[in-house]
Parts: C-alpha cells; sequence; structure tokens
C-alpha cells in the first residue's frame, strides 16, 4: 500500500524503523518538514495525514501506508505564509513549516467546533477564535527565537479574514 | 533503534502476535521509547484499524473503542455533554499533533516520563531494568510519587485521561486468547511493590478493546484542573478530576481523583468518604483533602505537592459547589 505524499503515490520503506520524517527529507528530499528534537516536544516536524495535524518524528512510515500525507510543500502557497511574513512570525524560520502546517490545521479544527482546554463551556458548538485558544491549540509547535506574539497575530488575521 | 517488522491488525484475534511483540496504537510513547533504547520488541503490531467506536450504551453509559483517537474522543457531542470531565482531561494532555495520533489503549499503556526510566545509557532504574536500583530515589523528583511509592520505584503514571476515568468508574473491557474480561479501572494499574516493572494488571497476551463508561450523574458539577510548570504541553504536577452531587446542600455523590501522584491515578477514596453527606464548606473540604494526605510520603524533592494538591482541591470543589447539578 503506498503513501500518498502532496498528491504523489510513494512506496513505504522496506525498513519499518524509519520515521515519516526521514523518509519526507532523506527519500524524498521534502526538506522542508524539519528535525527539532525528534522526540515529539517540539512540533518543527509537523505535517498533516488526511488533513489532521500529526508529528513526523513520532510516526512511521509505514503507519502512512494507504494515508495522505501533506507537508509544508503540498501546503504552500498558503495565506498563513504571507501573514507570518507580514506580522513577524518568525526570525529564524526553522519551526516556521511546523508552525504553518499546525496553524492550518488548527484553523480548521475551530471552524469545526473542535474545544480546547481553555474552552469555557465544552457543550457549546462552536468556540471563539481568541487569543488565549490560539495560544493554547499552537503550545506543541515550540519557536525558540520566540516570534510567539508574531505567529498568534498571523493566524488570527487569516482566521478572521477568512482567507482559508 | 533494533530492526523491527510491521503489520496490522485485521481483527481482535489476529491481535496476540507473541510476548517478543508491541501492540503499536499512535506511537507517540511508544516509538519515543524504542529510539532511546527502552523498549526494542521484535514487531509491532498496529491495532490502530481496530474498534474507534465511541457509542452511548443501553444504561446511559458510554463505550469507546480502544483505537479512538483522544482528539476524537475529546470533541465527540457525547463525551462533552455527559463526561466533560472526560474531554477536559484529556484535552489537557500533551499537544494537538499528540492527541490526534494518540489511541485511548495507547493513553492507557504510556509509560511514566520518569526522566531516569527513559535514560537507558546512563540511569539505573528498577522498572526498565528489575533489581538493577533506582536513580530517581536521591535524585530530581520533582515530578515523582508522593502516595503508593515503594523502595523499588517512585514514579507517576503521566495520563491525564486515565485520572477522569478513574473518578468516572471506568472499566477496561480486553480479550485475550482465552476469552474477554472486564477490569475497573481502579484495579487496572498496580502499585509498584517490589515488581515496578509490572505496570497494570492486564495479561502479557491480552489486548484492550475498550473503555466502558457507567452513567454520570456528574455531567453538570464536574472539573477537570492540571497545574504544571507550564501553561500547557506539560506533565502534570498534581491534577484534579472531582464532580459532585448535593441534595438539600449536603454532598450526596462526590468523586476526586489525583493524577501527578502516583504510579496509578490516586482515587481519594478517604477525602470522598469524609465528605459525603457534609455541607461542602471550604473548611468541609478541606478537612477531606487534609485527611487523604495523611498517608503521603512525600520525597526530599515533592515536599510541595501536599500543599497542591490540597489547595487544587479546595479551589476545584468549591468552585463546583457552586455549580448547579
Amino acid at each position: 500500500m503506498d503513501i500518498t505524499v502532496n498528491g504523489t503515490a510513494v512506496a513505504p520503506p522496506d525498513d519499518a524503523r524509519v520515521s515519516l520524517l526521514d523518509m519526507l527529507r532523506d527519500h524524498l528530499h521534502l526538506t522542508g518538514t524539519k528535525v527539532g528534537c525528534n522526540q515529539g516536544a517540539c512540533g518543527a516536524c509537523t505535517v498533516l495525514i488526511d488533513g489532521r495535524r500529526v508529528l513526523s518524528c513520532l510516526t512511521l512510515a509505514a503507519q502512512a501506508a494507504g494515508r495522505e500525507v501533506t507537508t509544508i510543500e503540498g501546503l504552500d502557497p498558503h495565506p498563513l505564509q504571507a501573514a507570518f511574513v507580514e506580522r513577524d512570525g518568525l526570525q529564524c524560520g526553522y519551526c516556521t513549516p511546523g508552525q504553518i502546517c499546525a496553524a492550518a490545521a488548527m484553523i480548521d479544527e475551530v471552524r469545526a467546533g473542535v474545544p480546547s482546554y481553555v474552552t469555557a463551556d465544552l457543550s457549546a458548538e462552536s468556540v471563539p477564535f481568541s487569543r488565549d485558544e490560539v495560544r493554547e491549540r499552537m503550545s506543541g509547535n515550540l519557536c525558540r527565537c520566540g516570534a510567539h506574539n508574531g505567529i498568534v497575530d498571523a493566524i488570527l488575521e487569516v482566521a478572521d479574514g477568512s482567507t482559508v | 533503534m533494533n530492526p523491527v517488522q510491521y503489520r496490522r491488525a485485521e481483527s481482535v484475534e489476529d491481535a496476540f502476535p507473541g510476548a517478543q511483540w508491541r501492540l503499536l496504537g499512535g506511537g507517540t510513547n511508544l516509538v519515543d521509547l524504542m529510539r532511546k533504547g527502552v523498549e526494542h520488541p521484535a514487531g509491532l503490531l498496529d491495532v490502530t484499524g481496530l474498534s474507534e467506536e465511541i457509542a452511548a450504551s443501553d444504561d446511559g453509559g458510554l463505550v469507546i473503542g480502544a483505537a479512538a483517537r483522544n482528539s476524537a474522543v475529546a470533541a465527540h457531542p457525547l463525551v462533552r455533554r455527559r463526561y466533560p470531565m472526560l474531554a477536559r482531561a484529556i484535552l489537557a494532555g500533551a499537544s494537538a499533533q499528540i492527541r490526534n495520533m494518540a489511541t485511548v489503549g495507547g493513553n492507557l499503556m504510556q509509560r511514566t516520563r520518569c526522566a531516569y526510566f527513559a535514560d537507558a545509557a546512563g540511569s539505573r532504574c528498577n522498572k526498565r531494568a528489575p533489581g538493577s536500583g533506582c536513580d530517581a530515589i536521591g535524585g530530581f523528583t520533582r515530578y515523582h510519587a508522593i502516595f503508593g511509592a515503594s523502595p523499588e520505584c517512585v514514579a507517576t503514571h503521566p495520563s491525564d485521561m486515565a485520572v477522569a476515568l478513574a473518578a468516572l468508574d471506568a472499566r477496561v473491557n480486553v480479550a485475550g486468547p482465552g476469552g474477554t474480561r472486564t477490569i475497573p479501572l481502579a484495579e487496572f494499574y498496580r502499585l509498584p511493590g517490589d515488581r515496578p516493572d509490572l505496570e497494570t494488571t492486564l495479561g502479557a497476551d491480552e489486548i484492550i478493546v475498550s473503555v466502558a463508561m457507567p452513567a454520570s450523574p456528574f455531567a453538570g458539577a464536574s472539573a477537570y484542573r492540571k497545574v504544571r510548570d507550564r501553561a500547557s504541553y506539560a506533565f502534570a504536577l498534581v491534577s484534579v478530576a472531582a464532580g459532585v452531587t448535593l441534595r438539600d446542600g449536603v454532598v450526596d455523590d462526590v468523586r476526586i481523583a489525583l493524577g501527578g501522584v502516583a504510579a496509578r491515578p490516586w482515587r481519594a477514596l478517604r477525602a470522598e468518604e469524609t465528605l459525603r453527606g457534609t455541607r461542602p464548606t471550604d473548611e468541609a473540604i478541606d478537612a477531606a483533602i487534609t485527611a487523604e494526605l495523611a498517608s503521603a510520603e512525600p520525597l526530599p524533592g515533592n515536599e510541595f505537592k501536599i500543599e497542591l494538591v490540597r489547595r487544587t482541591t479546595v479551589a476545584v470543589l468549591s468552585e463546583l459547589r457552586g455549580t448547579p447539578a
């Protein structure tokens, strides 16, 4: 069973130890997805599987067989990219592909009414697109340059503008 | 990481691959532990294709398939309406990416985040290598147990979800080659004693099929509060899952389960007994949790958890007291 990466069918690696992250970067040369901690703590390796954000470092490539993987290369061009630049949502840029993949999926989650830990009323059918909500929902993506304020601004701008 | 085989289970009957294999859910903990050299299975049996159904049961309860992703459980309308404590607990755990990957069965079976356990190359650990000693004792114990530990192991269980499940009297439905059985969540985890490597009462050849919860009277007055070193994406120092029902201003039923304090979700039964039938004033709540804490045995690095448990429990229950059940 093949893995579909940004619309192209790819055979999974023979060695079951290969992570989705390593397959993307080392086998397919899709180096937009970044290696940060390689232990599920930083979010730099975030990609989408069947539209949901996951960590590619803790996903074995074999687990993605039969599924659709979307990386930052597959999202490009995305309105979040321009918003991150405009709002200074980055400094060194290393965490940015993961931030944008995570944010794109997060906007869909909020629009689908998925609650977060800071959502006051869990039984409500819709949740607000507030600064606190975005900060909580993006907590899986660290930025060591400290560009979080700009990241939240960029996400709120795109979400409010309904440009996605 | 050692070479490993991988295949997907087609059915529960197909999910008993032998002692050298491990069942693979989302992989968020197991893949990491393999990379760190803590786990070295010969094969990984991916069980995420088994039941992920979330369905109401006839008795007003809910049954959640073991392969249901954590994010799917927390977002499910019935969970949010009937068991908001469970939804809140799941949402308190990890990050959105990890909750999208992690399964309910995998969440229950995840290993401690004790740093000495994870440090296969440099630390002694009776859980990882029985009889080798424990470098946590006398080490950095900020995240370690204050209840039910032993001279062999002071690790805590990291799950938020399981703390809510303990408060809700959940049951774990399991299957093995010999058939199926049900384990109350309260009996699912072992305390370390002299065998900290044995963490659950699940047999080596058994698989979690689903988690069942009885109807809950606490939907309107329940909470999960997690206290941690940063506001989000961190394991609990202390967490409190609580629900209360009142009749004529007196506690009719109450549940209190504590996270981050023991090798299992710590159901505060003594505190519950003390509170039942009383008016839940701040003083009464304080006295109840203080009675529970009488059996706590903190380590030099985590004595603060006594006060943190006391204050968090009083804060949570005094808030719930004001919530109409």
